[in-house]
């Protein structure tokens, strides 16, 4: 559907989330807590923190948790029974304060999660979730949407974006039919759209390498030095993984009591030693050099080529939570340089 | 610094060493860990108050062990770091060649363990003032807060392990957590399964751990891990006397038994 544009009034704002909380939604917004910026339920208005970049953990959570309960078992003398999980009983959630790299995120996610099999536990939350993303009017040196499709002030994958114009009011976009329901809940908040250019109100993210350059060479540097040099610092934790908006690899675990059961869905990274472990003891990726060639492989490589689409979506947040310092863009403008050689 | 650029140099170039794991430029305000391999680039390594990293924890990473034998550049917590490698038999004296580095970054040579025992004795490791202070909080605590306090805190846990993988005390090929049949403890990151997980990394270093405050620098989730690593210390100096990774033969004050320890329920 073609974007339509209104204006939201300053004061306004919180009368959108009251409606919106009023009408039975459990609302997702960036809070601070001892220090740290992450999506929480929030009650009040009040709780919402809007003086931050990114949150520290993405938005992913929201529809990809990192438990998910997946099936029940019961096991008796005679017969064993798998009980599925209820998706209809999933609340109708809004995200409020997402990052337009997130909200981007979750189209990386969507592909994953129905590439052959359709995930009928992500698809249901999903279905109950509506994004109402504020554009960036800050960044960071981790910061790298320009470089991978991304903007700063970008409407893909978002109901409503909100861009905060110089006067305090925002220049609202309602993208999707599920942001024109939103809407639809207090119509009275909203003007007509503000003449003011979007732009000139975003924070300016430099374009650091460009993603074709990685995309459609990954072949030259599968086998290359490179891939040791960069990760000879990764301890191999699985912090990158984790607040990744796009990583989607899980692990299934089971927790029982005597015959009776639940099947988990946890999450996992390909920078743990154990993610490709065999029984027998081998270790197909042997050396984190391995692993973190797959990391960048899967995302600009085997993603692109497979899905469609590129599964990194420039946050940084992978770089700030890093212990190590394995900085993301920077082993990307390196892989970019090899190509050129 | 420059005596450590030129040390670095000289291992290289004489072939004494494969490797000078020491600090470079980072990306951001903190150094990174770098991995000197030629001669020509020693001039990469650096050393000011943006070097934090313990970088003890690569001593054992099979992938830098690969490279060949290994010169570090060592702070007082990486040195502390090797005595307890040393005493639980994952080094021998001359496996690697020590740089050793003060805080305001003049060169030491400690050819030997002997060495390095004898420069640890000159300093001050107890915890510091702020830390105790932190410690003083939590007691003061019922247990009962202390109990939500530390609850609040691992429910930001998700599990990433970045705390297990930045200790250069957590060197198991294999942990306890990595085993699903059966799961020792829970791998999923619940509320039981975090608290069971923080409850066995604190036990498992007590007794070892140096402070060196990796495991709470590294979470990315903030969770202050080293208050558990400080009251370990506390309790170790407490009750043993203990001044852990100060010497290369030390016997472990909660895996060994003596006989005349007052305890005698394993006799």
């Amino acid at each position: 559907m073609e974007i339509e544009k209104k204006l939201l009034k300053k004061a306004s704002l919180e009368k959108l989330f009251e409606k919106l909380k009023a009408d039975g939604k459990k609302m997702y917004a960036p809070v601070k807590k001892d220090k740290l910026v992450n999506f929480a339920l929030v009650d009040t208005f009040g709780e919402i923190c809007d003086d931050y970049i990114l949150t520290v953990k993405s938005a992913k959570s929201v529809a990809f948790p990192k438990i998910e309960k997946i099936v029940d078992y019961e096991h008796s003398k005679n017969s064993s029974k798998a009980i599925d999980i209820d998706v209809s009983n999933f609340p109708e959630v809004v995200l409020w304060g997402v990052r337009p790299c997130d909200a981007v995120g979750f189209d990386s996610l969507d592909a994953i999660f129905t590439w052959d099999y359709k995930d009928n536990i992500y698809l249901a939350r999903l279905e109950k979730t509506s994004i109402i993303s504020f554009s960036c009017f800050k960044s960071d040196n981790n910061c790298f949407c320009t470089s991978v499709n991304g903007n700063p002030g970008g409407t893909k994958g978002s109901d409503i974006l909100l861009t905060k114009i110089s006067n305090g009011d925002y220049l609202v976009e309602i993208i999707t039919e599920k942001g024109k329901q939103i809407i639809a809940k207090a119509p009275e908040l909203f003007e007509a759209a503000p003449t003011e250019e979007k732009d000139k109100n975003l924070t300016n993210v430099p374009i650091k390498f460009n993603v074709k350059d990685i995309t459609e060479n990954s072949a030259k540097f599968f086998e290359n030095d490179l891939w040791v040099e960069q990760s000879l610092r990764c301890i191999g934790c699985g912090a990158c993984a984790f607040v990744c908006p796009t990583c989607a690899c899980f692990d299934i675990q089971d927790e029982s009591a005597g015959k009776n059961g639940t099947r988990l869905r946890l999450w996992d990274s390909c920078c743990f030693s154990l993610f490709t472990m065999h029984t027998s003891g081998h270790n197909p990726r042997e050396v984190q050099s391995q692993r973190w060639r797959q990391r960048i492989m899967h995302k600009f490589s085997y993603m692109p080529e497979r899905l469609n689409v590129v599964g990194c979506i420039g946050c940084g947040r992978c770089s700030r939570a890093c212990p190590v310092d394995m900085n993301i863009s920077e082993h990307l403008i390196n892989l970019a340089e090899e190509v050129k050689k | 610094m420059d005596d450590i650029r030129k040390k670095a140099k000289e291992l290289l170039e004489n072939k004494t060493v494969q490797v000078v794991i020491g600090y470079g430029k980072g990306s951001g305000e903190e150094a990174r860990a770098i991995f000197v391999r030629d001669a020509a680039k020693t001039d990469q390594l650096i050393f000011d108050e943006t070097c934090l990293q313990n970088l003890a924890v690569y001593i054992l990473k099979h992938e830098v062990k690969h490279l060949g034998k290994i010169a570090i550049v060592a702070t007082s917590s990486v040195l502390r770091s090797i005595m307890i490698l040393a005493s639980e038999q994952q080094l021998k004296d001359g496996d690697l060649v020590v740089l050793g580095i003060t805080s305001d970054g003049k060169y030491i040579d400690l050819p030997n363990f002997k060495a390095i025992e004898d420069y640890l004795a000159t300093l001050n490791v107890s915890i510091t003032d702020k830390e105790k202070e932190l410690l003083k909080m939590i007691d003061a605590m019922t247990m009962e807060e202390r109990w939500a306090w530390w609850q609040n805190e691992f429910s930001k846990c998700f599990k990433c392990y970045a705390c297990r993988s930045a200790c250069p005390m957590c060197y198991c090929p294999k942990c306890t957590t990595d085993s699903n049949q059966p799961q020792w403890i829970p791998v999923a990151s619940h509320q039981l399964g975090n608290m069971e997980w923080h409850l066995m990394r604190a036990m498992h270093l007590a007794g070892r751990c140096i402070n060196c405050g990796e495991c709470a620098k590294a979470c990315p989730m903030d969770i202050p891990l080293n208050l558990l690593t400080y009251k370990m210390i506390d309790e170790m100096n407490a009750n043993f006397g203990v001044t852990v990774g100060m010497k290369p033969d030390a016997v472990f004050a909660l895996s060994t038994f003596k006989n005349e320890d007052k305890e005698n329920f394993i006799r």
